[in-house]
This record gives C-alpha cells, sequence and structure tokens, in this order.
C-alpha cells in the first residue's frame, strides 16, 4: 500500500453556497491506478465533489493536491492541470457545431500543439476503440446518447489525461444504451486509468470500482473495497441507502 | 403614359438628376458597411464585458467598472433618439465644418448600432448551455479560448436572424442623414423633389432602392444561415 502514489490528496475540502454547506472537510486520497466510485443520495454532495477536483466548483476550505501540486493556490495555473484531468459530463456537453472529429481533435491541436495529421490519426484510434470510426464526420446531432458519450470519453481521452472523473456518465441515457457506455467505461479500467466516478449503477461499483465511497450530508460516512461496502455497511444511512437502490 | 415619360425625363433625366439619386445610394451604402462594422466590433466586446461579469458574478473590481460603463451607454444610447445623437455628434461633439460628415454619420450610426447588437450578441452567448463552458474549461482552454472556439461560433448562429434585422433596422436609420446636410437617397430624391415640385417618382424611387437592398440582404443572411444549420437536425 506504502508505494501507491496519490495522484489527488485532499484535506478539509470545504465547499458552500451561501449558508447551505454542501462539501463538510473531506479528506481523502485517491491514488494512481484506482477506480473509485462514489455513490450517494441526491443534493449529498457526490457531483460538488467530483466537480471540486478539477475545480469547476471553486473550494471554499481546505486545498486539493494534483500530483503534488497545490492546484487550489489562486497562483496555479489551473487551465495547465485541467489537461491532465479528464472529465465526462452527463449531458455529453460536445460541441454541436463541430464534427466528432473535431471535437476530439480541437484541444489536442491548439493547446498541445500537435499537428492536425497527428491529432486527426489519434483521434481515428480511439473512435476504433469505441467502434465508432464511420462518425468521424459526423455531426454530434446524428448520434445517439450512447454514441454521444462514448464520444465524450474518447474526446477526453485526447488530451492523454491521468486521471477521468465521470459525472453520472450513464443518468441521461436511455436503459439500453448504459451497457455500451459502462463497457468502454471497463475497458478504461481495465488498462490502468485511474478513475473517479459518480453513479447509480451498482453493478459497475461492485465489478469495476477497486473503491466504493459512500457521500452523505457532505461527508464521506463510509468507503470501503465493494466486497465490504455491500456485504457489510456499518453506517445506517449507507444501509437505508443501499436498500432503496439494491 | 406620355404624362409618365413627362415626368420620368423631368425628375431623372434633365439636368442629370438621376445623379442625386446614385451619389446619395453610394453615401448610403458607405455610411451602412461602415457603421454596420463599427457596431459589430462594439457590441462584441459590450457583449463580452457584460456576459463575462453576469457569468462570474463580478468578482473583480476591474471588471465591476467596466461592466457599468457599458450599463452606462447601453441606457443613454438605447434611451435617445438616433436622430439626436447624430445632431449631437455634429454640431456638440464635432462642432466643426471641416469634418467629413460621412465619419461623423458613421460614428454616430455604429455608436448607436453597437448598443443594439451588444445586447443581441449578449443573449446569444447567455443562451449557449453552462456544459458547453465547462466542457471547454475542463480540457484546459482559458475562459477567452473557450469564449472563442467553443461559445462564440454557436452565439453567432443562434443571433443571426436579429442580428440581420438590425442590420436593415440601420440601414433604413440612415435616412437621417439629411438632417446634417448629407446627401444619402433619402436627402437625393428629396433635393430632387425641392427641384421639380413632383413628390411621386423620387419618393417611390428611394423607396424602392431601400426594398431592393433590404431584401438583397434578407436572401444573403437566410443562405448563411442555412449553411451554418448543417450541424442542427
Amino acid at each position: 500500500m506504502q508505494d501507491r502514489t496519490a495522484l489527488f490528496e485532499i484535506k478539509d475540502l470545504c465547499k458552500s453556497f451561501g449558508d447551505h454547506l454542501v462539501l463538510d472537510h473531506i479528506s481523502t486520497n485517491i491514488y494512481q491506478g484506482e477506480v473509485v466510485v462514489i455513490v450517494g443520495p441526491s443534493g449529498s454532495g457526490k457531483s460538488t465533489f467530483l466537480r471540486s477536483l478539477n475545480l469547476l466548483e471553486e473550494p471554499t476550505g481546505g486545498s486539493i493536491c494534483f500530483e503534488g501540486l497545490n492546484i487550489t493556490d489562486p497562483k496555479c495555473n489551473i487551465n495547465k492541470y485541467r489537461q491532465k484531468i479528464g472529465m465526462v459530463f452527463q449531458h455529453f456537453n460536445l460541441f454541436p457545431h463541430k464534427t466528432i472529429l473535431q471535437n476530439m481533435t480541437l484541444a489536442p491541436i491548439k493547446l498541445l500543439k500537435k499537428s492536425k495529421e497527428e491529432a486527426e490519426s489519434q483521434a481515428v484510434e480511439l473512435l476504433k476503440r469505441v467502434g465508432l470510426e464511420e462518425k468521424a464526420h459526423a455531426y454530434p446531432s446524428q448520434l445517439s446518447g450512447g454514441q454521444k458519450q462514448r464520444i465524450a470519453i474518447v474526446r477526453s481521452l485526447c488530451m492523454n489525461p491521468d486521471v477521468m472523473l465521470f459525472d453520472e456518465p450513464t443518468s441521461a441515457l436511455d436503459p439500453e444504451m448504459v451497457g455500451e457506455v459502462l463497457a468502454v467505461m471497463r475497458d478504461l479500467a481495465g488498462q490502468g486509468m485511474t478513475m473517479a466516478v459518480v453513479t447509480h449503477e451498482m453493478g459497475f461499483a461492485k465489478e469495476v470500482g477497486t473503491r466504493v465511497m459512500f457521500i452523505d450530508e457532505g461527508q464521506i460516512k463510509e468507503e470501503n473495497t465493494p466486497g465490504e461496502f455491500f456485504e457489510h455497511p456499518e453506517n445506517p444511512r449507507l444501509r437505508e441507502f443501499l436498500s432503496k437502490v439494491l | 403614359m406620355e404624362e409618365f415619360k413627362q415626368k420620368f425625363y423631368l425628375n431623372f433625366i434633365e439636368d442629370n438628376r438621376w445623379r442625386y439619386i446614385t451619389n446619395g445610394l453610394g453615401t448610403t451604402f458607405t455610411v451602412t458597411i461602415f457603421a454596420i462594422l463599427l457596431g459589430v466590433a462594439l457590441g462584441f466586446l459590450v457583449a463580452l464585458v457584460r456576459s463575462t461579469a453576469d457569468k462570474s458574478g463580478s468578482k473583480n473590481i476591474l471588471l465591476r467598472i467596466l461592466d457599468w460603463v457599458c450599463k452606462l451607454y447601453l441606457t443613454v444610447i438605447r434611451g435617445t433618439p438616433a436622430m439626436i445623437q447624430l445632431l449631437i455628434m455634429y454640431y456638440i461633439i464635432f462642432a466643426s465644418p471641416n469634418v467629413s460628415k460621412q465619419f461623423v454619420a458613421i460614428l454616430s450610426f455604429g455608436i448607436n448600432s453597437g448598443a443594439y447588437v451588444a445586447e443581441i450578441f449578449r443573449s446569444g452567448i447567455m443562451s449557449i448551455d453552462q456544459g458547453q463552458f465547462e466542457a471547454g474549461r475542463s480540457l484546459g482552454f482559458g475562459y477567452a479560448q473557450t469564449m472563442w472556439y467553443i461559445i462564440t461560433p454557436q452565439a453567432f448562429k443562434n443571433v443571426l436572424p436579429a442580428l440581420a434585422n438590425e442590420f436593415i433596422t440601420l440601414l433604413k436609420e440612415t435616412s437621417i442623414c439629411g438632417y446634417i446636410a448629407l446627401t444619402d437617397i433619402t436627402h437625393g430624391a428629396n433635393t430632387i423633389r425641392s427641384q421639380t415640385y413632383e413628390p411621386l417618382l423620387p419618393l417611390l424611387a428611394a423607396a424602392a432602392i431601400y426594398l431592393v437592398i433590404v431584401s438583397c440582404l434578407s436572401f444573403g443572411v437566410g443562405k448563411l444561415e442555412r449553411r451554418l444549420r448543417t450541424d442542427a437536425r
């Protein structure tokens, strides 16, 4: 356990909207190669926690270190670190005015200064991996929800991130499309990608997660390996939650 | 028929009176085009300041001052008639017979149009889903880059009809150029009328010319809209 490198070191992370405390002194680490699945009731702060990791939500207290650097320091250039932190959203957020290929190559060309050819060949490679290479020149509006989310995942991968954050990636999908997206994520986890996933898919948490985290009232109430987490939950709120969702 | 020919000759051919119209046409074009360019540039900047201030909750003091200046500009320009603005620009701000009247008109109409364009652009920017912004930022783009590569292209497409409407309004509004004795189409037609005492043909001709220009503009914008719509369903 000792030789694992912590990608994220989170200390006393707080976030409040006005008087409302959404994150209440959260401290935890996320290590290289981990798949941390974050579950909890709605309004518990789990999405806010995930979005804090790349500062889409600005914390109001505490600190987050990413690869040893304090990214909550106001002097830190967050744009540089966000390149290393991929993010997948519930509503895909593909750029509707650009083709799939352009969606995927925009950031590598503009930010990593890759040549168009280099960026496109990498993008096509990734498209093949998710079985969507024939959609390269389509626009997002021509794709199904599941296809859009698979594209959103590989768009993030084009930046060669060190970690991927997933914010309820299957919640906006029709049920029959959930599987194809989870398959891509499972594949990614199998390749050793470090991932933090907010989801309601308990099957995914059990099968793919290396650690499951229960967030309620802005605090981590329990975290454990999937086996222990689902078989022997200790926190009463977690038991109640599991009895409702399982 | 004979009578019409006579009147046509009197109003347009005799003493080369058609020149009042063609010269006026040139002025109307020049003033409109440069005022549009100035208005779009000005409006874009104001819209950026306003929407940035709206989005960020105005924590930055410089941004708050800029936002306040922009709001003042919008209030004053949209709250007073374009004709008064033109007269103030010519008689008070420049107050010199040596200044080019066309320049004064371009400046005045450009500043006027900028206020309306600013609100059009701002509504376009605010209409783009916040998720687009977050997607751009999460890939590592800065605020300005996200605006430029992701938000404004989509916003521009959404506001194109409103923008075209503003350009049409501007074109017709330049018909008050005559108040600073600048000969545009309207002033040219009116000059003919005052010489021939025949209002019908010169005014109808002027009206027809405006109608043709507006129709061409609408046609062009319609084409552009269809071309930009490729990605939408």
